[in-house]
């Protein structure tokens, strides 16, 4: 056993309003450069429909994520270490920007200068990418919103698997759900083996994967290995870049950009602690159906006395075991079992979790023509979302989980709606799905209140390991810019610790072309 | 093409070594003082159908390329003489050379339509992206041009002059210029602007090619890769 920790999300799903505030936000803090235009680290899909970028989940069409070899091995599904290499002079796996959307502006300066007309003038769209007019936006950041688009060409959404999708292309039959994605700080991440030049890594102290700015070579690799389409490639510095789970919020025990702005109060971070003796074997679990199950059983349980001690003997600063026992994601993900990771099925063990949407019950179901289950609970059956699609979703096809996490939010609903009208409440209710009263009030306060404290329990990171704190204490005065040479200073080339910028990976470049 | 002689030292005794000093030392400052301007500046992402022949073309015919000047040019005498006549030799160099130099003059040519052709790759690229993969156009068909010539006289005598030029400038012998005097100028040429890529490369994406060659050591690297932060503290 080798414990490490780190900081996992948890989305609610079932009270996503898909309203982009942390779409927005983060891209205010990251993205808002030249080059990413295009690139969204955090941003929010209508389900169903291809995503963004277009029909990211299919596979088929983008070789990412990891398969499993007969052997039992596993290989990054664009290819191993040798396929890698060969492909690195043009790389058939990955999208062109207008998989993505082709960024744009307006001319709004013709609004001021056109001459007198008998039209109103217009702004013409403008590419930023080759500075030309376009004749026609074709696709943008969230071009399927609230269900855009015909019925034709969302359907070909990979979740569709196995489900008789035809009838829900139909008004009456129609459902929505909203997606929001950002890098899933992967167990097992394929951008990470993916990677030539060895700039990507897992941080061993909070999990974050990051990419070396100055280590990065621009192979492109990274991008067609990860199967959620989370690392970009900036076409202006020509370095990839990804979400960094905002790592220096994160180190000051401050949640990350979009949790912190999250006006539905939907994401949960903390701390999960996890044996990283038992990723591979779990990553290369035979069957899918068994991934889920497979990375549950990597977590371990803060509470056990075994694993605090082997925590603190790996390393583990002794507050954030005592984080992890009052975790959200570990309570959600793990105890209640409502928390499923996206698409297991790729097989990086993603960190970033979902709480399944509930859905409304179907009309004919309202009428009185639906089974309900004992105890008046509707039968998940009957909610609008097919548990399929769902499944697909989230555990690889396997029904199951999904419909127990489903009765167990429903059965908590039933639950505090019977004490909020005077009813008498009926613990067996709760006990057939697997409840009992004290675990149904711990996800009322976390899922229906959820309360800032609650949401985000999240330690701080002990930079006094990281850095001398000698070379921060601002006695350093004037340089000429190659930093205060401290006294553990590396030797660079003219000696002294010189054109290293590893404390930021992401650097600002002006435009320069 | 007949320098006078202190022309051609100039040419070609001194400035291979200026230019191989400033692409070794300027690769060396940027690798250590600039890092994130080391890249490939791949422009795949604008626009990638063309670039697919175009880029594979080229790099596997010039990996062809430069690994046959490097075998051809450096593999001493007693080691290959065994084996290849002079003129066998010269007669592969020309075979193989003039194929792989073909596949990536054609592969360049694509390449070099779609970075001048293509409005969005054409916006993005800087002055130096134009210069450099013209400087390689020219240099591709240089050495192509000596092939024809090289044919006009097959006993290897030619070859075994640059050679011995080559390994001169190489194993530091000295004196090597003096050799090329009156080798046809296409050949002259051809190592003139040979020896100003170099020097040239430490300003331009060609430093792309160092990472390409560390990138075997990919190839030996486990999967994933985890870092710390905690400093290595001395007990």
């Amino acid at each position: 056993m080798k414990v490490r920790a780190q900081i996992a999300m948890v989305l609610n799903l079932d009270k996503c309003i898909g309203c982009h505030t942390c779409s927005v936000t983060c891209k205010n803090v990251w993205t808002s450069r030249k080059g990413m235009e295009y690139a969204w680290f955090n941003n929010v899909e209508t389900k169903p429909g291809i995503g963004y970028p277009k029909d990211w989940e299919n596979q088929e069409r983008w070789h990412s994520g990891w398969v499993r070899k007969p052997n039992g091995k596993l290989v990054p599904k664009q290819g191993g270490r040798l396929a890698v290499l060969a492909k690195l002079f043009s790389n058939p796996h990955m999208p062109q920007i207008d998989d993505y959307y082709e960024p744009f502006t307006f001319d709004y300066e013709n609004l001021q200068t056109a001459p007198e007309l008998p039209t109103a003038p217009v702004a013409r769209p403008i590419s930023l990418v080759s500075g030309r007019t376009m004749d026609k936006v074709e696709w943008g950041p969230n071009w399927e919103e609230i269900l855009g688009g015909e019925f034709s060409k969302r359907s070909a959404d990979y979740n569709f698997e196995a489900v008789q999708k035809d009838i829900y292309g139909q008004f009456e039959n129609t459902f929505m759900m909203y997606l929001p994605r950002l890098c899933e700080h992967c167990l097992n991440p394929t951008c990470v083996a993916s990677c030539p030049s060895g700039s990507i890594y897992k941080r061993e102290e909070d999990g974050i994967v990051l990419i070396d700015q100055d280590k990065c070579r621009g192979w492109r690799m990274c991008v067609s290995g990860c199967p959620y389409k989370k690392i970009y490639y900036n076409w202006t510095s020509g370095k990839a870049e990804k979400c960094t789970f905002c790592y220096p919020r994160i180190e000051a025990g401050l949640p990350t950009v979009c949790s912190e702005t999250c006006v539905g109060r939907i994401r949960y971070l903390g701390v999960l602690l996890y044996d990283a003796d038992r990723i591979g074997e779990a990553a290369a679990t035979e069957n899918p159906h068994d991934l889920y199950q497979a990375q549950l059983d990597v977590f371990l349980d803060p509470h056990d006395p075994d694993v605090q001690r082997q925590a603190l003997a790996d390393g583990v600063p002794a507050e954030w075991i005592e984080s992890a026992k009052h975790s959200p994601t570990y309570k959600m993900a793990v105890e209640w079992k409502i928390a499923f990771p996206l698409h297991p099925e790729y097989r990086t063990l993603p960190m970033v979790w979902y709480v399944p949407p509930l859905s409304p019950i179907q009309a004919h179901a309202n009428a009185g023509a639906i089974d309900s289950t004992d105890h008046g609970l509707p039968d998940v059956d009957s909610l609008r979302i097919p548990v399929r699609y769902l499944a697909n979703l989230l555990t690889a096809g396997n029904e199951a989980p999904v419909t127990g996490a489903l009765k167990r939010m429903l059965a908590m609903r039933a639950w505090f709606r019977a004490r909020q009208l005077g009813q008498p409440q009926d613990p067996a209710m709760l006990a057939a799905v697997g409840l009992d009263e004290a675990t149904a009030e711990a996800m009322h306060r976390y899922l229906a209140i959820a309360n800032y404290e609650d949401r985000f329990v999240i330690p701080t990171a002990h930079r006094e390991e990281a850095e001398n704190a000698y070379q921060l204490r601002g006695g350093c005065g004037f340089t000429f810019g190659n930093g205060c040479d401290g006294i553990d200073a590396k030797a660079g080339l003219f000696g002294g610790k010189m054109g290293r910028r590893k404390m930021i990976p992401i650097r600002m470049i002006d435009d320069d072309t | 093409m007949t320098l006078s002689p202190a022309w051609n030292q100039f040419l070609f005794g001194i400035y291979p070594y200026l230019c191989l000093t400033v692409l070794l030392l300027g690769s060396l400052i940027r690798y250590d003082r600039e890092p994130y301007s080391w890249k490939s500046d791949s422009s795949q992402i604008l626009r990638a159908k063309t670039l697919r022949w175009g880029s594979n073309l080229f790099h596997y015919g010039i990996l062809v390329v430069v690994l046959g000047h490097f075998a051809g040019f450096l593999i001493p005498e007693w080691a290959i003489g065994w084996l290849l006549s002079p003129g066998q030799h010269q007669w592969l160099a020309m075979v193989a050379g003039g194929l792989a130099g073909l596949v990536a003059i054609i592969g360049l040519s694509l390449l070099i339509g779609r970075r001048l052709g293509d409005p969005r790759v054409r916006r993005n690229s800087r002055r130096w992206d134009i210069a450099i993969v013209l400087m390689l156009w020219f240099q591709l068909l240089l050495g192509l041009a000596t092939v024809p010539m090289s044919a006009q006289h097959m006993d290897g005598a030619t070859f075994e002059v640059l050679s011995r030029y080559v390994q001169g400038i190489v194993y530091f012998h000295g004196g090597g210029a003096a050799l090329l005097q009156g080798v046809p100028w296409v050949y002259q040429l051809h190592i003139l602007l040979g020896f100003s890529i170099f020097l040239v490369s430490p300003f331009t994406r060609m430093v792309h090619i160092w990472s390409g060659m560390a990138s075997v050591a990919y190839l030996f690297r486990p999967y994933q890769l985890v870092r710390t932060r905690k400093r290595m503290v001395r007990p």
